[in-house]
């Protein structure tokens, strides 16, 4: 079955930014509720959006976050320049955290982070290269409930 | 039950949001971990929680909860009264501490997400 891309739209991120930090899930959380898409699907998008954004946020030096909404689901792409992830398969674990005191004064850095991420994608994929940075991608179906 | 009730029995004060104290609630999420709220919240829950930053606001549209409650006398400044305002978003304040908050709530009958 052919997949239409219907809108691609992407998001600068700026590292340790933490005043800015999820105003592009915010964006995108607009965004995609004024196309009407399904209440299900739109609030998984953002808690993935808004949890990645929070990491490139805190450990990246920038980001760009990349919305892709096809005729079947919506998709996110996140690169970023920073320390990349060494055990990615670590990372996923709920609890694991690489979190400074300052992150966690945030509210975040309780290993809950890419476990998130994970639970509310149909598809979820990373790839991290140690010293250079980090790609996420994750693809949430448009009739998915919960 | 009514966020107005909930304000009486948890005395608290209303930092935005007071034309919409007749929202009711059943379900509560309580932390200071972000993640948590967003991992639990299924919407519509109160939203209880020491974090006062910006964060604790988006975090809150994000989760699409119906209101926050700051405990233990901390104040989110104007910064971040104002854009829950923008949000819709209920916020209030109590000098109380967590654990007193979910004791006095879950006595009421209100539940946790699970």
């Amino acid at each position: 079955m052919k997949t239409v891309e219907l809108l691609r739209e992407s998001f600068e991120i700026q590292g340790r930014n933490f005043d800015k930090a999820g105003e592009v899930s915010g964006e995108i959380k607009v965004l995609l509720r004024d196309l009407g898409i399904n209440p299900a699907s739109l609030r998984r998008l953002v808690i993935v959006a808004f949890e990645a954004e929070m990491n490139v946020v805190m450990y990246a030096l920038r980001g760009t976050m990349t919305l892709i909404l096809t005729d079947h689901d919506v998709r996110l792409e996140i690169t970023d320049e920073g320390p990349g992830i060494p055990d990615i398969e670590l990372a996923l674990q709920e609890g694991y955290s690489t979190a400074s005191d300052e992150m966690r004064e945030m509210g975040f850095g309780f290993g809950m982070g890419l476990p998130n991420m994970k639970k509310n994608s149909d598809e979820f994929r990373i790839v991290s290269d140690v010293g250079k940075g980090t790609s996420v991608f994750a693809k949430i179906g448009l009739n998915t409930n919960g | 039950m009514k966020l107005s009730e909930i304000r009486d029995l948890l005395q608290c004060e209303v930092l935005t949001g007071e034309n919409d104290l007749f929202l009711d609630v059943q379900q509560v999420v309580a932390s200071d971990g972000m993640s948590e709220i967003l991992a639990f919240a299924k919407s519509k829950e109160l939203m209880i929680t020491g974090l006062t930053n910006i964060q604790s606001i988006r975090t809150a549209d994000i989760a699409g909860v119906s209101a926050v409650i700051y405990c233990r006398g901390k104040r989110p400044d104007k910064k971040v009264v104002e854009f829950a305002r923008q949000k819709r978003i209920p916020v209030l304040v109590t000098k109380m501490v967590m654990f007193d908050i979910c004791g006095i709530l879950y006595n009421q009958g209100l539940k946790g997400v699970s």
